[in-house]
């Protein structure tokens, strides 16, 4: 009798297995890892969809878009999660991604967020990161910064997302002086690197006064190491948003659960874990408010960022000004 | 000349048709495959052509620089014994495995801004020199190729049977007249080769360039093709910028051959070389200065990267473990699947004296990681899930791509064999396996070793090639160093660095070592 209850059981739960459905979300590798918000939100999310969530993780927010462009029709991604704010423009959104049905979701960015397709899980400003206790005087802008002897490494626009977002913040800020503030720049930049890992950890090795990252990495040294020595230093023409959005897409097999997972993306439970794992601010500030130590951070008086409308053309000028301007 | 001629339905002409195939396929096929998706709709820019002579030029001067720094280095490991030379020999396999992320950590304490070398300079009242430029690149490229340059032109200098130099002595050469007559006519046997591989993997390299270069100054074709296949998703560019790439690495192996001259071999005894013509005391000083030199250049970096990781490698998390068995247990069937392609190119090219093997085994040192991880995805995604390929992809692509190192270093000695023992060999009726296990193993053991050692530790450093295919829940030790320093962690990240060094460096060691035990006799 023991034994046909335990047979009953086991085919009750195989076949529950089988019915489980399977949502497939495409996201960049450092989401995924031990150490970035992943297993927490897997965990957060299975506990109320009744649903098996994989995320499959390539590289960076480039490398998925590229990725969907390999698998055109054979993809089997439900939600692309975590292409940046330079990346998402109309142009991808037509051609991969569906509306979202979220109806007024409550957010807390500093901007007004009404696009039809991608919903922003998170936010935070790029920021030139120093540390406090060697450098006295601190640029407060561009031009300052160009004036100064202070050395800074930034990444590549060609190869990562927040050299990209660096590009799009001189020229939100500049315009048609963009190529000038370049060339001031050169002889501060000790040098370009491919992502943001070997800027970081040049500029903690001592290799250079400042680099480009965030206003929130100075929340990382004091909460997870306690050390508050690096800060962020604030720009008076604004600071350049990066944020990531999600959005389901065209090809997906669960769109339902795709739509809930958006849903899920902004509500208090995953906000809660993003701060501390993906070191940004939330979308939408959870009810317990931020974690502590985020209050101590730089928040610029202005927030920059382009339109995805535009975000494409202003793209590929600025590229072209930037290459022109450094390779003098 | 009565040779066995291997015709292409013999067993091993079909071995090596195999293996022949594969190599063009994970090449030329993928090249082919980006192309099929292209529209062609953009040439080259300003920027590709600014980028297409930088790479030109850069890789000319750090092979240059590279094997013009070995041949003494090698000459002086080949001729001294000292304690603590095998320790350097293995140490200096050390630079060409490492991640590039923790090679130009470990360079940059050492020449960067806030390195050694500047605080010495500094301290000596000078100002701080800036390594970043043209002359950072090429640092960090003969850093990387100095010691690969060295340990190949080490081996052929070894594989001279010792008789030479016994006789030359007894005939009364002076150290000059050693050089004109022994040692020339190996090094132009093996320089052009070794030059080619050196100036192809240059090409091909741009994460190194672009963080010590300076800028995009120093953009290589690679940083084009990334961008191309990532950014703008533009097939046709990078299929077009990959076949320019593969063009000119073609020219330049086609150069090297045609100076690359195959000296007949006498046969010796067959013995390592003992030899007593190096006593002089200008020689010796000179040795010496090369050496040190050597070991500097290699040692000091390892040094902090050894020193940095210190501290993190006591407190990694669980995953940083696995990854690290995961990342070994791969090492060694790459090591397993590179023999059993590059055996039967090696002894096609040295039977045959054809040329074919080589140039295929050159081609996966022109092909762009890229373009090869992209060109995979775009054949096989329609029919499997690139998650469950991620394992044997990146098995035979890290084969692939060791492919050219385990020839070069194979096949001086394996044209030895031929050349010196074929003719005996011939008479006596030894053929098929029993000639290779009696005849050819015990005198490629050591260039073998050093094959099988090598790939196990290109293996175990490379991250590249298969991005597209990558596993999230089965990470490589390389993937855990970037994983951990994206999230801020750059103490552990650098412990899972000094761990990673350790398990290359053994494994190289051990397959290195066994290729070495007995080779005296």
């Amino acid at each position: 009798m023991k034994c046909l209850t335990l047979a009953a059981g086991l085919c009750a739960a195989t076949a529950a297995s089988a019915e489980t459905p399977v949502l497939n979300v495409y996201t960049y590798d450092s989401f995924t890892s031990d150490w970035g918000p992943g297993p927490a939100i897997e965990a957060a999310f299975e506990d109320i969809c009744n649903c098996d969530l994989q995320f499959s993780a390539v590289g960076d927010g480039a490398a998925l878009i590229a990725r969907l462009n390999l698998e055109g029709d054979h993809s089997e991604a439900d939600v692309v999660l975590g292409i940046d704010t330079s990346l998402a423009d109309q142009a991808l959104a037509d051609q991969f991604f569906v509306p979202h049905t979220l109806e007024n979701p409550t957010l807390t960015l500093p901007i007004a967020w009404d696009n039809a397709t991608y919903v922003p899980y998170d936010w935070g400003y790029f920021a030139f990161v120093y540390d406090n206790t060697k450098t006295d005087t601190v640029p407060a802008n561009f031009r300052d910064l160009a004036a100064s002897d202070l050395k800074i490494v930034i990444q590549d626009p060609r190869s990562s997302t927040p050299g990209l977002g660096l590009m799009m913040w001189v020229k939100a800020a500049y315009g048609d002086e963009a190529p000038a503030i370049w060339a001031d720049l050169s002889d501060n930049i000790v040098t370009v690197t491919k992502g943001w890992s070997e800027s970081y950890g040049m500029f903690l090795e001592g290799e250079a006064d400042m680099a480009l990252s965030y206003t929130t990495s100075p929340a990382y040294h004091l909460i997870a190491e306690d050390d508050a020595s690096k800060s962020a230093a604030a720009f008076d023409e604004g600071h350049y948003m990066q944020i990531e959005v999600a959005a389901v897409t065209k090809s997906a097999d669960q769109p339902e659960l795709a739509q809930q997972f958006l849903d899920f993306m902004i509500s208090n439970a995953a906000q809660t874990i993003l701060p501390t794992t993906n070191w940004m601010y939330p979308a939408a500030t959870p009810a317990a408010g931020l974690p502590e130590g985020f209050e101590t951070l730089t928040v610029p008086e202005k927030s920059l960022l382009i339109p995805a409308e535009d975000a494409g053309s202003v793209r590929e000028a600025a590229l072209t000004e930037w290459l022109d301007a450094l390779s003098q | 000349m009565a040779r066995r001629a291997v015709s292409i339905i013999s067993p091993l002409g079909l071995w090596g048709a195999a293996a022949a195939a594969l190599l063009l396929f994970l090449t030329l096929g993928t090249l082919a495959a980006v192309a099929w998706q292209a529209e062609f709709t953009r040439g080259l820019g300003r920027a590709d052509i600014a980028a297409l002579r930088f790479t030109l030029i850069q890789a000319f001067f750090s092979a240059l620089i590279s094997v013009a720094l070995a041949i003494p280095v090698a000459r002086a490991l080949a001729r001294r014994q000292f304690p603590g030379r095998q320790i350097l020999i293995t140490l200096l396999g050390a630079p060409f495995i490492l991640p590039v992320i923790v090679a130009v950590l470990g360079l940059l304490a050492v020449f960067g801004r806030a390195g050694l070398f500047n605080q010495m300079l500094n301290a000596l009242g000078f100002e701080t020199v800036s390594v970043y430029g043209f002359s950072g690149v090429l640092l960090a490229h003969v850093f990387f190729n100095l010691p690969l340059a060295t340990r190949l032109i080490l081996q052929s200098w070894l594989a001279i049977p010792a008789e030479r130099f016994r006789l030359a002595q007894s005939l009364g050469f002076a150290p000059r007249d050693m050089f004109r007559q022994i040692e020339w006519p190996m090094l132009r046997e093996v320089i052009p080769g070794i030059f080619a591989v050196i100036f192809l993997i240059c090409t091909t390299s741009f994460a190194v360039a672009l963080t010590l270069g300076g800028g995009p100054k120093a953009t290589t074709i690679e940083l084009a093709i990334y961008q191309a296949l990532r950014s703008d998703f533009d097939p046709g560019k990078a299929a077009l910028l990959s076949s320019i790439q593969f063009l000119l690495c073609t020219l330049a192996a086609g150069i090297a051959w045609y100076f690359t001259r195959h000296q007949d071999a006498a046969a010796g005894f067959d013995r390592a070389v003992q030899r007593s013509d190096a006593g002089a005391i200008g020689l010796r000083i000179q040795d010496t200065f090369y050496l040190g030199f050597a070991a500097l250049f290699v040692i000091l970096p390892l040094a902090m990267v050894i020193k940095s990781g210190l501290t993190g490698i006591l407190n990694m998390p669980d995953v940083v473990w696995w990854a690290a068995l995961r990342s070994v247990l791969m090492a060694i069937a790459s090591s397993a699947v590179m023999l059993a392609l590059v055996l039967p190119l090696a002894q096609i090219a040295a039977n045959e004296k054809r040329a074919w093997p080589e140039a295929i085994a050159y081609l996966s040192v022109s092909a762009s990681p890229l373009v090869i991880g992209t060109g995979l995805f775009i054949l096989l995604n329609p029919y499997f899930s690139p998650r469950d390929l991620a394992l044997p992809v990146t098995i035979i692509v890290n084969a692939a791509m060791a492919i050219p190192f385990a020839l070069r270093g194979l096949l001086p000695a394996m044209r030895e064999v031929e050349a010196s023992y074929a003719p005996l060999a011939d008479q006596l009726g030894m053929a098929g396996f029993a000639r290779f296990r009696l005849l050819t193993l015990p005198r490629i053991r050591r260039p073998l070793g050093f094959a099988l050692g090598l790939t196990a530790a290109l293996s175990m450093g490379d991250l590249g090639v298969v991005a597209l295919f990558a596993d999230p829940d089965a990470g490589t030790l390389p993937l855990m160093i970037y994983r951990l320093m994206g999230a801020y962690r750059m103490e552990q990240a650098a412990g899972a660095a000094l761990l990673l060094l350790f398990l290359s460096l053994a494994l190289f060691m051990i397959f290195d070592r066994g290729g070495r035990k007995n080779a005296d006799t």
